[in-house]
């Protein structure tokens, strides 16, 4: 009550977003079959608000279905997904393909493609390019933006990437196995980036990763899915203070949880 | 001995003029059919500057030009349109591959009797075949447009049209470019044919055959060449326009 009344009492949009607790994105009964499988079966979810969840599970389980179910690139059968409330129609989100040089638009400089969803939108051109500049101070993104995507190497068009889907200020980003096509020590590198964008923007993040490591080292909490029909397995949070860097990788909370995540995943993939 | 790289091309070419010179020396051949590579050389020279040769080459450059032009402005919009609905290009595919199929000089009686003996024969039949190789790869092009790209274009919010002109558009542009490289070369071999064979009274067509049946031989290889040399020179322009404006192909 007294929480209820405090609100009610402070003046009209003075409400601290961060003290919201209610989940950003619900899921509920959500459903989809393929000739061959059945993916999920009434499946319910809430994604936290603010934070970054990994989706990890065994090859095939349906973590690119979900988040493409959400992300609307794929029709669920069943289900309803909710944004606050609302349906994605009215929401601005960011996804980004694992495909980076088929995700681009090679006819376009960096600079253009990460314009690109605000001319969708109608922006004037002098704001896109102001807009755009702005992102690039405040990531601190160091790639001569005026070259095409051809000519920037596989992270950078990977960052190309990460920038066009946050250009638009997403309320939620989605990123299918954004790093696995890039050799390790670009990976590396990327997963900072990243982390930078996360703590800078405190965008929603879900991301898809088949590396359990990046997975817990990125993430505030990492969601374990079931072989198919998929089911939450265990929903593990790690809180580890950010900025995470190679030290916490051998810290001890970081240890037993990938362990934890490891040794739910061998279960469930045992149980075949 | 050691040829730089940008050089080797020549290589080639002057072992064929060693070779012609050669037996044109030796008199292995009858003179009359195989003139020395110098006098065919002067002949070309000389035609294309002042004679009747030049007069000719600019004919057929006019109507091969044309052709493909005609074709481009109605094959292009047509393939983007039948491209961009899987469904509408099944549904006339058979018909696109067995016209494409069917020689086009098959045609010319059918053209000659809807247009007579003229320039709009062999420019309509010309038009005719690299229409169908324009459409061909048009409709590939979009239809192949990459899955990622078009997803990419949706989340983003893109609508239908601005899908189509923002990235379908541009995805097949590269095929779109081989098309109108291959309908090109056709539109110049169905001009040149036509330009031999229906009561042309110019072209290089008409002017090699008119060499061959006065037995003019420096003059019939002063015009293949010519026709070479034109057949070459379009392709490579399209290459060239092709780098230009398709600067992402192949990366
Ligand atoms: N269009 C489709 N038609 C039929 N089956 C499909 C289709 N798309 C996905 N599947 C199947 O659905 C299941 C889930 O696919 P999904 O791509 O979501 O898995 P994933 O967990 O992302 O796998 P990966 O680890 O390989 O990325 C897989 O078994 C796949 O074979
Ligand atoms: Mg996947």
């Amino acid at each position: 009550m007294t929480s209820l009344a405090s609100i009610a009492a402070s003046p009209p949009g003075s409400f601290d977003e961060s003290r919201r607790t209610a989940p950003h994105v619900t899921i509920r009964g959500l459903s989809k079959r393929y000739p061959d499988a059945v993916i999920y079966d009434r499946f319910d979810f809430d994604i936290p608000r603010g934070k970054l969840i990994s989706v990890f599970g065994p090859n095939g389980c349906g973590k690119s279905t979900l988040i493409n179910m959400i992300a609307g690139l794929v029709p669920a059968d069943a289900g309803e997904v909710l944004f606050d409330g609302r349906p994605l129609s009215r929401v601005k989100f960011g996804y980004v393909f694992q495909n980076y040089r088929e995700a681009l638009f090679p006819w376009l400089p960096a600079f253009d493609n990460i314009a690109y969803p605000l001319k969708v939108m109608g922006v004037p051109k002098a704001e896109r390019k102001q807009r755009v500049e702005r992102l690039v101070a405040r990531l601190g993104v160091k790639i001569d933006l005026s070259l095409y995507p051809y000519h920037l190497s596989g992270g950078q068009q990977q960052l190309v990437s990460i920038m066009r889907a946050l250009i638009v200020e997403p309320e939620i980003l989605f990123l299918d196995e954004p790093f696995s096509a890039l050799d390790y020590e670009m990976t590396l590198f990327m997963r900072d980036q990243l982390q930078r964008v996360f703590m800078e923007t405190k965008t929603t993040t879900v991301l898809v990763s088949h590396d359990l490591e990046e997975a817990v080292y990125l993430s505030d909490y990492v969601l374990l899915l079931s072989r198919h029909p998929a089911r939450v397995v265990e929903f593990v949070p790690y809180d580890a203070p950010r900025p995470r860097t190679d030290k916490t990788l051998s810290e001890p909370g970081f240890i037993a949880t990938k362990a934890r995540c490891l040794k739910l995943f061998q279960q469930e993939v045992r149980r075949g | 001995m050691k040829i730089p790289n940008a050089l080797l091309p020549l290589v080639g070419v002057a072992m064929l003029l060693a070779i012609w010179g050669l037996t044109v020396a030796l008199r292995l051949v009858d003179p009359v059919l195989l003139p020395s590579p110098l006098a065919t050389f002067r002949t070309l020279w000389e035609g294309m500057l002042s004679g009747k040769l030049g007069v000719d080459f600019l004919k057929t450059v006019m109507r091969t030009i044309s052709s493909t032009a005609i074709a481009a402005v109605i094959a292009i919009p047509l393939g983007i349109l039948l491209g961009s609905s899987e469904k509408l290009y099944r549904s006339v595919e058979f018909l696109i591959d067995f016209f494409r199929s069917t020689p086009a000089s098959a045609m010319f009686p059918l053209f000659l009797v809807l247009f007579g003996v003229g320039d709009r024969t062999k420019i309509s039949v010309a038009a005719f075949g690299a229409a169908l190789v324009i459409l061909f790869n048009v409709a590939y092009g979009v239809m192949n447009a990459r899955k990622t790209r078009l997803l990419a274009a949706k989340v983003m919010g893109a609508s239908r049209t601005r899908v189509l002109f923002d990235v379908m558009l541009l995805e097949s542009l590269p095929q779109t470019f081989v098309g109108l490289r291959n309908g090109v070369s056709l539109a110049l071999v169905i001009i040149v044919v036509a330009e031999m064979f229906i009561g042309s009274t110019d072209g290089l067509g008409q002017r090699v055959f008119e060499a061959q049946q006065l037995f003019d031989m420096p003059g019939m290889y002063a015009a293949i060449f010519a026709a070479g040399a034109l057949g070459y020179t379009l392709n490579l322009l399209f290459l060239l326009i092709e780098r230009r404006f398709v600067h992402w192909a192949g990366r």
